[in-house]
């Protein structure tokens, strides 16, 4: 039956109230990372940091559509876009940067160990391939508990050559658990790209090979991202078997802020390599795609961005006056 | 002699060996085409190609496993850990294969593989990577453990590891690195395991490191000296074997010894040398042995918790004045 025009803007509004929180939450993410490593030169911020510049579809598009709490994330080292899409305070993960009493960990874990349990997020992990066997115990929990919980478990294409992924898949695989496995393919491990760490870059095949059902997407694209894994997500819900996508995307700056130069890059990738993904930014992507549907004009998005260098930079405010931890908490936390 | 730095050292003794002998390859994460995490193997895959300079996956058994494997049969492999923190993967291919083998053929199998990278604490890299774990190795019989401190040694203790016919753990410090010092020329400069060298003599109280706990313990000798304290300054090189006549013989003279490491406290380096110490040398003691070493727990982030459990100097000053006391 066709749908009243009330129908149908009232749709609108709600596409429109959707899509701009996504694209809020990536405009959140790019600007948030692109502070970092001027913290860091500041000598803010210590230790190392990965940041996420280019992969923000790959939180945006899945981590808002989970019942938080309820459903678990667990991830990489490269985290800080999962804390922020949890619902972590952009204050509270640039705290933890800086090492603060405010920090989502006390400041006792830092850039590679976000973490907020209560907003569902079990941490980034700092070993590549570390987080994978963890979802298998976690999808377990879920599925003794009885519950349509998810555990949604990100990892990068080096991971998958990781020979603990592979037991935890075939287990995940034959305990037929909810867990949603999100490779964050980014094309390249540090400095090895994919072609040169697999003979068989097929990874829907390697999941397949383990019981579990795959497909590749494009990981530039918000809309195509936020699909799949509606799909993915209802199919766990309903049958209680995990699914795996690949996700296809591309990491804009370094490794790490230790590979923060063209001249290391040039041992693994080309600028016009890197410019070439660029053309195909997610961010600027959703904006064209939002604008072409009459979601969102150019003063509007220029408020968003507005308002989240304010949220940056108040999260900034609020870190660098935080206090450190307290010197006699150094023993605390060692044991329950 | 010429000067250069600790990692151009390492550099050197790989390139070396790999020259004087066909057998000797190079395999880890990331060491040949990207020309090495911290810059250690670079240039090597343009030198050697890439049947021997190996690039690998992130797999650390499996880079265990090459080694291992080739070592059994015949080669001599010299396998990269990105960090030592990321060996704790293929700790069955380490301990339950690499280590035994020799011993569980009766002898009949050598398994001559050198497993290096750098280990050590600092620089806020938090609980999962900045931690020292020698007595995991030291604990497990059949593996040598080699902690060279200056870039000397680590010339000459390496060249010394890929020239042994037993496996090598070889735990670089990344923070000494950057450090300098001067080389032999020497090709056939090694370094003999199971020497510890005197840095620094004195009469009042022996200090024993490795790695860069000697840095620890010479600056504290240099802090005490200007008190009138006149610290004696070893460093044990190697662990596995461990040389504890030289230790042995200080505190005979200096009645006293700190020991200064930053791994953990508990079950550690420092724990069997303190044992020994009073095995060999009870009566000889005036005070008991003490020992500097890292905070037993995971390394927190946040700069402040750091800096306090980790072990410095002034820690190193301290437990001298204990002695004393
Ligand atoms: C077991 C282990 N080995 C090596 C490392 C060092 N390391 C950190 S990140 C990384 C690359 C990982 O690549 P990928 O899985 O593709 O994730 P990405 O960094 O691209 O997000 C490596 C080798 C580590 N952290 N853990
Ligand atoms: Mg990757």
């Amino acid at each position: 039956m066709a749908k009243t025009v009330a129908e149908r803007s009232s749709e609108d509004d709600i596409q429109r109230q959707e899509l701009t929180a996504l694209y809020r939450l990536m405009v959140l993410i790019r600007r948030f990372e692109e502070t970092v490593y001027q913290k860091f030169h500041e000598a803010k911020i210590g230790g190392y940091l990965h940041r996420y510049d280019g992969q923000e579809a790959l939180v945006a598009g899945i981590i808002p559509q989970l019942q938080l709490p309820g459903d678990y994330i667990l991830c990489t080292y490269r985290d800080h876009a999962h804390a922020l899409a949890c619902g972590t305070s952009p204050g509270a993960v640039m705290a933890e940067l800086m090492g603060r009493a405010t920090g989502c960990a006390g400041g006792k874990g830092g850039s590679m160990h976000l973490i907020d349990p209560e907003n569902g997020f079990l941490g980034g992990d700092g070993i590549v391939g570390g987080p994978v066997p963890v979802s298998l115990g976690v999808g377990y929990a879920i599925k003794y508990r009885g519950t349509k919980n998810v555990c949604v478990c990100y990892f990068g294409d080096g991971a998958m050559n990781q020979g603990g992924v592979h037991e935890a898949f075939n287990m995940v695989g034959l305990y037929k658990l909810p867990v949603l496995y999100i490779l964050e393919n980014n094309q390249f491990a540090m400095g090895t790209s994919v072609s040169r760490s697999t003979a068989q870059p097929d990874f829907v095949k390697k999941a397949e090979a383990h019981g579990i059902r795959g497909e590749r997407v494009d990981g530039m694209d918000l809309l195509v991202v936020r699909e799949a894994a509606s799909r993915a997500l209802k199919h766990i819900r309903e049958s209680g078997e995990p699914y795996f996508l690949e996700l296809n995307c591309y990491r804009y700056v370094g490794h790490g802020i230790g590979d923060d130069n063209t001249k290391g890059w040039q041992t693994y990738r080309t600028e016009d390599e890197v410019s070439e993904w660029k053309l195909r930014d997610p961010i600027a992507k959703l904006r064209d795609t939002m604008e072409a549907r009459g979601y969102l004009t150019p003063e509007q998005a220029d408020k968003i961005d507005e308002e989240v260098r304010e949220e940056v930079h108040a999260a900034i405010v609020f870190a660098e006056s935080s206090p450190e931890p307290a010197l006699d908490s150094l023993y605390d936390h060692v044991y329950s | 002699m010429a000067t250069m730095r600790y990692l151009q050292a390492i550099r050197l003794a790989i390139t070396e060996e790999m020259e004087r002998d066909p057998n000797v390859f190079l395999c880890g994460e990331d060491v040949g085409q990207y020309q090495g995490t911290y810059r250690v193997t670079e240039g090597l895959l343009q030198k050697f190609g890439p049947m021997r300079v190996v690039d690998t996956p992130i797999s650390e058994i499996g880079i265990a496993g090459l080694a291992t494997g080739s070592a059994m049969a015949g080669l001599r492999p010299v396998a990269e850990f990105m960090t030592w923190s990321f060996a704790l993967e293929a700790m069955d291919q380490l301990v339950n294969h690499a280590a035994k083998i020799t011993y569980m053929s009766g002898g009949r199998i050598h398994c001559p593989v050198v497993f290096r990278g750098p280990a050590g604490v600092g620089t806020q890299l938090s609980a999962q990577h900045s931690q020292s774990m020698e007595s995991w190795y030291a604990h497990t019989p059949g593996f040598k453990v080699v902690m060279p401190f200056t870039p000397a040694d680590a010339h000459g203790l390496l060249k010394q590891a890929i020239r042994d016919d037993s496996p090598v753990i070889f735990m670089e410090h990344a923070g000494l690195y950057g450090t300098h010092g001067e080389v032999p020329d020497d090709p056939d400069h090694v370094v003999e395991f199971g020497k510890a060298v005197v840095r620094r003599k004195g009469k009042d109280c022996t200090l024993v490191g490795y790695s860069r706990g000697v840095l620890m313990c010479l600056r504290a000798a240099e802090t005490l000296a200007a008190e009138g304290i006149d610290c004696e300054v070893i460093d044990l090189r190697t662990i596995v074997p461990l040389d504890m006549d030289t230790v042995a013989e200080s505190v005979c003279k200096t009645h006293r010894a700190v020991i200064a490491q930053e791994e953990w406290r508990n079950v550690s380096v420092g724990s069997e040398i303190a044992a020994r110490i009073y095995e060999m040398a009870f009566d000889q003691m005036d005070a008991p042995v003490e020992r500097v070493a890292g905070a037993d727990v995971p390394m927190p982030y946040a700069k402040n918790l750091e800096r306090a459990a980790i072990p410095t100097d002034s820690d190193v000053v301290a437990a001298v004045k204990r002695t004393l006391a």
